[in-house]
């Protein structure tokens, strides 16, 4: 199967006070349209950076990034938004929802950035939480609901829009053993069923274990 | 507007306290700015209101008001042989000769204020339809009585029917009370027109002439043929509601200016305090900014976001503000006037344009507290928000 991400020869650095802080070096990386590969690696290893460059929220110094043909290294800001919007699912440690709008809502809202018409987007958000196993919780807000359950809307709006990577940091970090496991299955079978490319940044092995490949980062080297 | 308006709304719940703060300083702004437009607009309409359409006022050229007007005998004379004006079924011209003076009189809460005397003619009633007697009886021409606006009742001391009150070296007796459609007749004394040119020792010489044409189309006809004669020429016609409109103009816009200006300077604060407000809820919000950012917002969304929310709160302030105000509307004060140098009572009085500008410096003040705190949200590295969690 051919790579869907190429990401090749980047660097990236940060500038803390006077210091220039070296995060990636020279790390190139293919990843495969239907993987489900975990980045791991102690704190600080770049992981994290690196998940962020592939999902189009960070730009490297040096190098590309091509997914699904387009080098989004290249783009401008407001282009790679919008590329955001249509390709990538994201998926954080603390669900990141917006605590005033209800789960119908905040599943919603990557919608509100595409040309659907209200019928259509009501249609594909019950269609997300219906898969995640919500859709008699649509009309609760965050705070009602568990971590594991407001971890099951952010996956729901991660793949609302059906991007084509899923993009993971830390999905179970916040979460017990249980409501983890049933995120972990959840992914697996985004992965197996609906074929979608998942990338997770995980410091559980427990995690990483039901990834197809795993990827360890250490001080802004891949190993 | 990608972000829905309702994200902007429910937030305002979620910080009642700080939203409900700010809405009640751009209230407290607005209904000061309102009220001060009121005012004027009130001083306007009840000036405009004493006027008519149909009567014309002669008057000294050069004169500021009918306190500093002055009409010899023979140039009343000849504005009264003059064509174009109405007469009575007698053939009398119908035609109020009027001498305007201004008394001293107590207060009811103590201290003196101006009030205007006016001397009237007989058909003056016939002049001015809408001045109609409430309580008691007209005075009787060629006494020494009067009969007092209703704006002055209660307000003045002995100006209560069967009362008397003293100037120029006599007593007058108060018979009745008149109101005038809310003009600013109301707030005057009216007597026997000879009589008060009698006690003031003025001979004939009246303030003003106040006439009625046969229609008021005629104006430009009757100022033709009043123009013409030379023996007028220090003199001039207006029609009488343009006068007292000219009259509230310096008085309304001392009020406007003065009060726009005290609003402008008390906005800074409420804007200051609409920023405040919104830093804050930049500020607690940083990680949903990086959020809505990394779900692919532009930051002109965020941005258009957090001016909505900050427009919001200054409209909703607006809206209680302008509540507030045309609650004034039933309250009536009286100040003196810099035209006539007397007294005049009126009515706080709203309208569309007041409560459309009050909206819009409502806006001024949510957008401009708003802005910066929206740019800053809108400038925040994606990375740096989505991190300081």
């Amino acid at each position: 199967m051919a790579a869907i991400i190429k990401v090749k020869d980047i660097n990236k650095s940060y500038q803390r006070d006077n210091f220039v802080v070296p995060v990636l070096n020279n790390i190139s990386l293919d990843v495969e349209e239907g993987e489900f590969i975990a980045l791991m690696g102690p704190s600080g290893s770049g992981k994290t950076t690196l998940l962020n460059l592939i999902a189009g929220i960070d730009k490297p110094d040096k190098g590309s990034i091509t997914v699904a043909d387009i080098n989004i290294a290249a783009l401008s800001e407001s282009e790679l938004a919008k590329w955001r919007s249509h390709n990538v699912g994201f998926v954080f440690q603390f669900y990141n929802l917006i605590p005033v709008l209800t789960a119908f809502e905040n599943v919603e809202l990557p919608l509100l950035l595409t040309n659907l018409s209200k019928k259509e987007r009501k249609e594909h958000v019950v269609a997300a939480l219906t898969l995640v196993g919500l859709e008699d919780r649509m009309d609760h807000y965050p705070k009602q609901l568990s971590g594991g359950q407001e971890q099951r809307v952010a996956i729901a709006r991660a793949i609302v829009t059906d991007p084509i990577i899923i993009v993971a940091d830390e999905p179970t970090g916040d979460l017990d053993k249980k409501s983890a496991d049933d995120i972990l299955l959840l992914l697996e079978r985004l992965n197996s069923e609906y074929k979608k490319t998942i990338i997770m940044v995980t410091h559980d092995p427990n995690a990483a274990s039901k990834a197809h490949m795993q990827r360890h980062l250490d001080k802004g080297d891949l190993v | 507007m990608k972000i829905p308006i309702k994200y902007s709304l429910r937030n305002f719940k979620e910080r009642k306290l700080t939203t409900g703060i700010t809405i009640v300083g751009i209230a407290m702004v607005v209904f000061v700015f309102a009220a001060v437009l009121m005012m004027a607009y009130g001083i306007e309409k009840t000036l405009v209101q004493t006027g008519s359409d149909e009567n014309v006022i002669i008057l000294r050229k050069s004169s500021t008001g009918e306190i500093s007007s002055i009409l010899p005998p023979d140039v009343q004379n000849i504005v009264s042989s003059l064509p174009y004006i109405a007469k009575t079924s007698g053939n009398i011209p119908i035609i109020s000769y009027e001498p305007v003076v201004i008394i001293n009189l107590d207060k009811v809460g103590g201290g003196l204020s101006n009030i205007i005397v006016r001397g009237v003619s007989p058909e003056s009633i016939i002049l001015r339809p809408n001045v109609k007697l409430i309580e008691g009886r007209f005075f009787n021409f060629g006494a020494r009585e009067l009969i007092v606006g209703k704006s002055l009742v209660g307000s003045f001391q002995n100006s209560k029917i069967g009362e008397q009150i003293k100037f120029a070296g006599g007593y007058w007796k108060i018979v009745g009370v008149f109101e005038a459609s809310g003009g600013g007749f109301e707030s005057e004394f009216w007597g026997d027109s000879k009589q008060v040119l009698d006690a003031f020792n003025r001979g004939n010489t009246v303030s003003t002439m106040t006439l009625k044409l046969n229609s008021a189309d005629e104006f430009p006809l009757f100022k033709k043929e009043f123009l013409r004669d030379r023996r007028l020429k220090e003199f001039e016609p207006k029609i009488e509601k343009v006068y007292f409109a000219e009259q509230s103009e310096t008085m309304a816009m001392f009020i406007r200016i003065l009060g726009i200006v005290v609003t402008v300077i008390f906005s800074i604060g409420a804007t200051i305090g609409a920023m405040i407000t919104m830093y804050s809820a930049v500020a607690n919000r940083t990680v949903e900014i990086g959020t809505l950012r990394s779900l692919g917002f532009k930051r002109r969304n965020i941005l258009a976001a957090f001016l909505m929310e900050s427009l919001l709160v200054s409209l909703i302030g607006a809206g209680i503000g302008i509540v507030l105000a045309s609650a004034l509307q039933f309250f009536s004060i009286s100040t003196l006037n810099y035209s006539s140098f007397a007294e005049i009572s009126f009515k706080f009085a709203i309208s569309p344009s007041i409560i459309f500008l009050s909206l819009i410096f409502a806006a001024l003040m949510g957008i401009l507290g708003g802005f910066l705190p929206a740019v800053r949200a809108a400038r925040m590295n994606i990375i740096k928000a989505l991190r300081s969690i």
